[in-house]
């Protein structure tokens, strides 16, 4: 049986993995990909401890969590469709003046 | 005891493909699989209402948002350094090769510094025996101690439909 500090290093490595992806990538879509591998990481991390205190407390933040995440990228998406009709482009560079 | 590994190192796997893929498309799929991981993680876990929903909810619903735009916008491929060199492209911060290297490094220090500081804390140990997280439980606790929250849940949810669809509307022929 895997020890709790396995799975927390495991989402360790998870949220290290998005983090890299925001830093690095220079498309929207794959920017907003890399933020939900985060979200799930920290969704990880929840239901190790919780299983480790024995309680369902944990799996109830996941709950929330995922809720949050599915908001998140409804309107996230709204936003890059909304970006690309104006600039054709997805790359976040060409929206660096704050103007239409 | 292996199927951590095995379910962990698809995990990772999958996220490092998806971050490498040039293709949105690609990326989408891999997360999928990476999704389909943490879902079996989950189970190991004694988490079976969360690993369901998983399934359900990001892989089923959110990724085929993702998926749907990706075919809407119908960007394919995302532009490189050598694109915005004969475009002639003003030089953009991002896409000198300098600052690409010190995000990777930032990322590495990040996965370094994490891992360094949970093998040292020793926090928990070894699971206890005996798991509580039947669905029963988790309803009972859902709609008794988190009862507020769960009801907030609900005007976020509509929050984000009406914040969506005025987002993505075409303007009006008048403003446009």
């Amino acid at each position: 049986m895997p020890s709790l500090n396995d799975y927390l290093v495991l989402s360790a490595i998870l949220f290290s993995i998005g983090s890299a992806g925001v830093f690095l990538r220079r498309n929207l879509i794959t920017i907003l990909l890399s933020i939900e591998i985060m979200l799930n990481a920290v969704n990880l991390t929840f239901v190790a401890f919780g299983r480790s205190f024995g309680t369902v407390d944990g799996q109830i933040i996941v709950f929330f969590v995922m809720t949050v995440a599915a908001a998140e990228a409804a309107v996230g998406l709204a936003i890059v469709i909304a970006l690309f009709r104006h600039r054709e482009s997805l790359d976040p560079d060409s929206f660096m003046t704050l103007r239409w | 005891m292996t199927l951590f590994y095995v379910f962990g190192a698809v995990a990772v796997t999958a996220s490092l493909l998806v971050i490498a893929q040039r293709n949105p498309i690609h990326s989408v799929l891999l997360l999928i699989a990476s999704f389909g991981a943490l879902s079996g993680l989950y189970v190991t876990l004694d988490a079976p209402f969360v690993a369901v929903i998983q399934i359900i909810v990001y892989a089923g619903a959110i990724m085929v948002l993702f998926l749907f735009v990706v075919m809407l916008l119908n960007a394919s491929q995302e532009t490189t350094e050598e694109d915005l060199e004969r475009r002639g492209a003003p030089g953009s911060p991002a896409a000198t090769p300098g600052l690409k290297v010190f995000g990777a490094l930032l990322a590495l220090a990040l996965v370094v510094e994490l891992v360094w500081a949970l093998t040292r804390a020793s926090v928990g140990g070894d699971f206890g025996e005996g798991s509580v997280s039947s669905v029963a439980a988790i309803g009972r606790t859902l709609f008794t101690d988190y009862a507020f929250p769960f009801e907030v849940t609900s005007v976020l949810i509509l929050v984000a439909m009406v914040g969506a669809v005025v987002l993505a509307r075409r303007g009006t022929p008048g403003d446009a």
